[in-house]
């Protein structure tokens, strides 16, 4: 039997790639993907909880989430492709203005 | 018409204000119009005010005008007014008197310089504060008053501040000054927790019918430390230092403030606070012991200096020890008789002076005068007229005053103070004629250049010499033993709320009148012989002052060199504080103070200079700091410390 404890498990274990994922890679589009994919183990555990608490409000907020995610991922590639034009490249450590 | 008391302040003041703002943009003679035409309508108004209170009868004659009330905080209140009594009368006739003389002196004097309309603003300005310091109702405004002038003679000893010896001089006076001054506002200050109220008649009338101990503690302090106060103004021992330099000013100035006027401020405030000293014995012992030494003192320095000026201004602090002796020994009437006569004579012989050093193209050593009589003809006669009336000869001025003082000092006081009064009595009459003799008489040891623009003084300067000189003569008059005007004038002021004080007037009855003809004889006779000395040394015998110098060398040096005194206190007092100052500025303000506070700065900059490494400006470090708050926030939320 499969129960909500796995589902939540597994979106965790996703999350946490995630965050290790932004914070261990230097490709911009490969921490881009890891944000996508927290992102997506916040919708699993969402998905889940709207199943075991028979409310529909949780799938509500997934759409939410995903749409939210579409359009940051139409500004954060423009992002990417505007700094990549800049400085020919997309590694995070030469962007490094943000201090003075 | 004694209402009319405001206006003798006011005039002065509008005329410090045109001068002070516009002057620059006036015409000299309008500057000197308006500043003379103000002195001499507050003269105007004086002698209104001086007749308006000889009408009333004798006893009743204090009149106090309310301006407005001033400061009042907690039970301190004080107002601000004026107040005309005999004494107060008498001070704003020779302020405005004396003074209106010396700003139409100043007109000539001053004419060719720059700071025409600045001099005129500051000697406007000083006219003002020497008459509030005497018509002030109050010992505050009475402070103001003395503050002020000293304010004044720091501006005009500077008035050429691009020389540095004047404001060196203007420097030691303000500062010299801001000793006593220190003692005159504690002194203030104890009068108030004594009597809670610094009004003078409250205060007066407080001690005198007051359940208060003569020579007690408290009235001791009091008046000591007024004292102090009045030995700096007033310049005596030991804060006299300040005077002497203080003839780097203007010699206009010199007679004004550092002769008539100013320096009288001590004489006037111990003869105001008559009650106070009559009601500690120890104090006014200090008094004339102090007013004598100096009188001898200063004597002794006068007899050997060279410059001109100078021996007018040891002449002065002996003067002024003069009337301190002779308030020192309760005859407070004598006292201010003196500093009335002095005031005209001495006046008179600075501007004498003036005109001496204006015909010399501003040579001031006697050693290259000599001969000028025929010269300067009005100037010598007038000058004449001066010494001799310092000197104490009989029917002039200096005499009665004089005289009055050494007899009072017998009779009140004791031996001892009679006969340092007389010799320095003798050595006056002595370093005045050899003053006379060496600018005047003998042969011209006149420089060349000098020669050549050798000339009288224009009108509007020997006018007022010859006007003072005349005042020279016949002021004696007013205080003629037996018939003396000025006594029976003052006794209210003296004698009408003071039971422990004997009046001027009873106490003529208790001397008798051999002793005060015999009196008479003997200083007549003193002064001769100091006039007979230095003639024989001076117009006689010229070689013999160099040849008596080689003999004595060492006295001669010592008084040239003023006893050293000024070495002795920069040694005693004035270098050590500049090295403390030093050690404070190095050590504490440079060392403590600045660095404290850049060692604040220094501390912040290098604590976040560490913070600073926080920031690293990668946006990945940054998502790290989250990621470890989220997850500190996470172990609180699971372990329960934190609820949501």
């Amino acid at each position: 039997m499969i129960t909500v404890t796995h589902y939540l498990v597994l979106s965790a274990i996703l999350f946490t790639l995630g965050v290790v994922g932004v914070l261990v890679r230097r490709n911009a589009i490969i921490i881009f993907m890891c944000i996508e994919l927290m992102l997506n183990a916040v919708n699993l555990s969402f998905v889940a909880f709207a199943h075991y608490l028979n409310s529909m409000q949780g799938q509500l907020f997934v759409f939410f989430t995903m749409t939210v995610a579409a359009a940051e991922a139409a500004v954060g590639l423009a992002i990417i492709v505007a700094v990549f034009r800049n400085k020919e490249t997309v590694n995070i450590d030469d962007i490094n203005i943000m201090k003075w | 018409m004694l209402n009319l008391v405001g206006l003798i302040l006011l005039f002065p003041l509008i005329g410090t204000a045109i001068n002070g703002l516009i002057g620059k943009r006036l015409r000299k003679e309008t500057v000197g119009y308006v500043a003379c035409g103000s002195i001499g309508l507050s003269f105007f108004i004086s002698v209104l005010v001086f007749c308006g209170l000889l009408l009333l009868p004798p006893g009743e004659r204090l009149f106090e005008k309310q301006l407005f009330s001033w400061i009042e905080s907690g039970s301190f209140k004080s107002t601000a007014g004026l107040q005309v009594d005999p004494l107060s009368s008498l001070m704003i006739l020779i302020v405005t008197g004396v003074g209106f003389l010396i700003h139409i002196y100043s007109i000539g004097y001053m004419h060719e310089d720059k700071g025409y309309h600045r001099y005129f603003c500051y000697l406007n300005l000083f006219t003002f504060s020497m008459l509030l310091l005497v018509l002030g109702n109050n010992f505050l405004l009475m402070f103001i008053g003395w503050e002020a002038v000293g304010l004044c003679s720091y501006l005009l000893i500077g008035f050429w501040f691009e020389k540095k010896s004047a404001s060196n001089a203007a420097k030691k006076a303000f500062v010299v000054n801001r000793v006593g001054d220190f003692g005159f506002a504690l002194g203030i200050m104890l009068v108030f927790l004594t009597f809670h109220s610094i009004d003078f008649t409250e205060v007066f009338s407080a001690a005198s019918h007051g359940n208060f101990e003569a020579g007690s503690f408290t009235v001791t302090i009091i008046t000591l430390l007024m004292f102090m106060g009045a030995t700096g103004k007033s310049a005596q021992i030991p804060l006299y230092t300040w005077l002497p330099d203080a003839m780097e000013g203007p010699t206009p100035v010199s007679a004004l403030i550092h002769a008539a006027t100013m320096v009288t401020a001590g004489v006037y405030m111990i003869a105001r606070c008559n009650v106070l000293y009559m009601l500690s014995p120890f104090t006014m012992t200090v008094v004339a012991s102090v007013g004598a030494v100096t009188a001898l003192f200063a004597a002794s320095i006068g007899l050997v200096q060279n410059d001109i000026k100078r021996v007018l201004a040891y002449s002065t602090i002996s003067q002024l020890g003069y009337m301190f002796l002779a308030c020192g020994v309760g005859a407070f009437t004598a006292g201010v008789f003196h500093l009335m006569t002095h005031a005209f004579f001495k006046a008179l012989l600075f501007l004498g002076s003036g005109s001496v050093i204006h015909a010399l193209s501003g040579e001031q050593d006697m050693r290259k005068m000599g001969g000028l009589r025929n010269h300067i003809p009005v100037t010598y006669k007038t000058f004449l007229v001066g010494a001799v009336a310092i000197a104490g000869i009989p029917p002039f001025a200096g005499f009665f005053s004089k005289d009055e003082i050494l007899l009072e000092s017998l009779v009140r006081g004791n031996l001892l103070y009679w006969i340092v009064g007389a010799v320095a009595a003798f050595l006056t009459a002595f370093y005045m004629f050899r003053l006379l003799f060496m600018t005047f008489h003998g042969v011209s040891r006149v420089e060349h250049h000098a020669m050549e623009h050798l000339h009288e003084s224009p009108g509007n300067m020997t006018l007022p010499l010859t006007v003072l000189a005349a005042l020279s003569f016949f002021g004696g008059f007013l205080g003629i033993p037996g018939a003396s005007v000025i006594n029976s004038f003052l006794a209210p002021v003296f004698g009408g709320h003071g039971h422990t004080e004997v009046s001027g007037a009873e106490a003529g009855v208790h001397h008798s009148a051999w002793l005060s003809s015999l009196m008479m004889v003997v200083s007549t006779a003193i002064a001769l012989a100091g006039i007979f000395l230095a003639y024989q040394m001076y117009s006689k015998k010229p070689e013999l002052p160099g040849k008596l110098a080689e003999r004595f060398r060492v006295i001669y040096k010592l008084l040239l060199n003023k006893y050293y005194v000024d070495e002795i206190y920069d040694a005693l007092f004035v270098n050590p504080i500049k090295k403390i100052s030093v050690q404070l500025w190095k050590r504490v303000d440079a060392g403590m103070i600045d660095g404290s506070v850049n060692g604040i700065a220094r501390l912040v900059g290098g604590f976040s200079n560490i913070l600073r490494l926080l920031q690293t400006g990668y946006v990945r470090n940054y998502a790290f700091y989250i990621v470890v708050g989220c997850i500190f926030i996470i172990i609180f939320a699971v372990l329960g410390k934190v609820k949501f």
